[in-house]
């Protein structure tokens, strides 16, 4: 496995996160796994929305970005790439991850997970955890993973 | 009854899975919906129907179901309409592929209906309203302005711009600890709190346009109730009453205004029959019913809200599209194949803040 490392970035402004969105949607490739971490209200689906219309745009193309909380996952298509924006909150069982097809989608697509600590032991060993904290009135991205991927994301929110 | 046209609609794109009998003169012979409330409170969240073949087996006992209790066969029907998205891709798949079996099976038309479409044309279903009105569709998946000009033209004025309504209450109840589905236990804790006891945010109100955000809202709840247990330990019931208060009030805050924009809009139009009509489930919030009955009476608009159970998912309102589309001679979905997102109204809505805008006509 890939030397593993943590970095934190200040997000107290919400443009902090969609820029951060928009510089890592620049790196994503098939088979990149982004685990989005955090309570409820702190910022995942803006973030997963962000880096969605940001990889769109790249490709002049638009789309509504629903949250996926009702349908569970939300599949994009950006030229040859495909994306997936997964929310797991309402799934009961690792059985049911079989039938939403994720562990293909962890090979071929871009995943952007959020509630993935229903994963399991089906989480992917070179996935990018972001975890959203909230406190009082900073917000910070803590984001671990492979080592190269987090040197190319050094400095992205400044 | 032979003369009138009969048709068996088919509905599984989310939660529910449902069947109904439907005559051209609006009248619903059944309505069958899976009934899944148990299984949802007892997991404190809404149980996703994922594996099709479960959908599949709930299917075939909602059509038997329906059609018996319509006291019609196959042989009485005159077309099938099945929904093909937006939604739950298993669901809608599992939907689609039976009402492929029955239609290749008994000869019969099968015509593809986009779910949204049943929530917009229920009010003709009901109330035999006539075009152009003004719909607001605000349920746990979707919250959008739609005049609809026809059975198959609607003009999106606006909407979310992140969570849907329903989502919002469902998770505000869970950050107060509250029962899911989020609505209806929201409301009641409401009803002894004090809707001014905090300043919830009331995002977007003030900005042109008719969209809304509610994701912000949703941040605000969590962050009130966090200051408040890092102060006392713990939350009280007179919090969660507040809390819950607070925020149905700026939901209701939020979607009255918005309508106010919306109704000036749609009246530029001229409409004989000026009407504001509701679907999804957040119509049935009582607060939310009021603010809006008190708007259009104030602006000589007639309020329409269908009985909740055709305000919710249901099976009837696709058989109804299916009418709908065969007296102006629409095939539906043409090929008929499952879509998980399926917008009405294709153009590009302007985005906010983001400096790009235009709609490609």
């Amino acid at each position: 496995m890939n030397s593993r490392a943590t970095v934190t970035f200040d997000i107290s402004q919400l443009e902090d996160t969609t820029k951060f969105a928009e510089r890592l949607a620049t790196r994503v490739s098939p088979g990149t796994c982004i685990l989005l971490e955090g309570d409820l209200g702190s910022g995942k689906t803006h973030f997963a929305r962000a880096l969605i219309h940001s990889k769109l745009d790249e490709l002049g193309l638009w789309e509504d970005v629903p949250s996926p909380t009702f349908t569970l996952v939300q599949t994009y298509v950006a030229g040859d790439l495909e994306i997936w924006h997964a929310d797991l909150y309402r799934l009961q069982s690792v059985d049911e991850l079989e039938e939403l097809g994720l562990e293909d989608a962890f090979e071929s697509a871009v995943t952007l997970i959020e509630w993935p600590d229903r994963l399991g032991p089906l989480v992917p060993d070179d996935a990018l955890h972001l975890r959203f904290e909230l406190s009082d009135d900073t917000r910070r991205l803590v984001c671990t993973g492979p080592q190269h991927l987090l040197d190319l994301l050094a400095g992205s929110t400044k | 009854m032979k003369d009138i046209e009969i048709i068996l609609g088919i509905e599984s794109s989310c939660d529910d899975t449902a069947a109904a009998v439907v005559t051209a003169d609006r009248r619903i012979l059944s309505s069958i919906v899976a009934d899944q409330t148990m299984l949802h409170s007892a997991f404190g969240g809404v149980v996703p129907e994922i594996a099709a073949r479960a959908h599949a087996e709930k299917l075939d006992f909602a059509v038997e179901q329906a059609l018996s209790e319509a006291d019609v066969t196959l042989k009485d029907i005159h077309a099938i309409a099945v929904t093909a998205g937006p939604g739950l891709i298993g669901g809608v798949m599992s939907g689609v592929m039976l009402a492929k079996g029955l239609a290749t099976g008994s000869g019969l038309p099968l015509i593809g209906v986009n779910h949204l479409v049943g929530h917009a044309l229920t009010p003709r279903l009901t109330d035999d309203l006539a075009f152009p009105y003004l719909m607001l569709l605000v349920s746990g998946g979707h919250c959008q302005f739609l005049i609809v000009n026809g059975p198959d033209q609607f003009e999106r004025l606006g909407g979310t711009i992140d969570d849907a309504p329903g989502e919002a209450f469902d998770k505000v109840a869970r950050l107060l600890g509250l029962s899911q589905p989020g609505g209806p236990s929201i409301e009641i804790a409401a009803q002894s709190g004090n809707d001014k006891a905090f300043a919830f945010p009331r995002p977007l109100l003030n900005r042109d346009g008719m969209d809304m955000s509610f994701s912000g809202l949703k941040t605000a709840v969590l962050r009130s109730r966090d200051a408040i247990i890092s102060e006392k330990g713990g939350i009280s019931l007179k919090d969660q009453s507040d809390l819950a208060a607070s925020f149905q009030s700026a939901v209701t805050d939020l979607l009255v205004e918005k309508s106010r924009r919306a109704i000036q809009v749609y009246l530029e139009q001229s409409p004989v029959q000026p009407a504001l009509a509701v679907a999804g489930g957040v119509a049935a919030n009582t607060l939310v019913r009021a603010g809006l009955k008190d708007l259009t009476s104030k602006m000589s608009v007639e309020f329409i809200a269908p009985p909740l159970p055709l305000c919710t998912d249901n099976a009837a309102m696709i058989a109804w599209v299916g009418h709908e589309l065969r007296r102006i001679g629409h095939p539906g979905m043409t090929p008929l194949v499952p879509r998980p997102r399926w917008p009405l109204d294709p153009r590009r809505p302007s985005m906010l803040g983001s400096g790009k805008k235009g709609a490609k006509a």
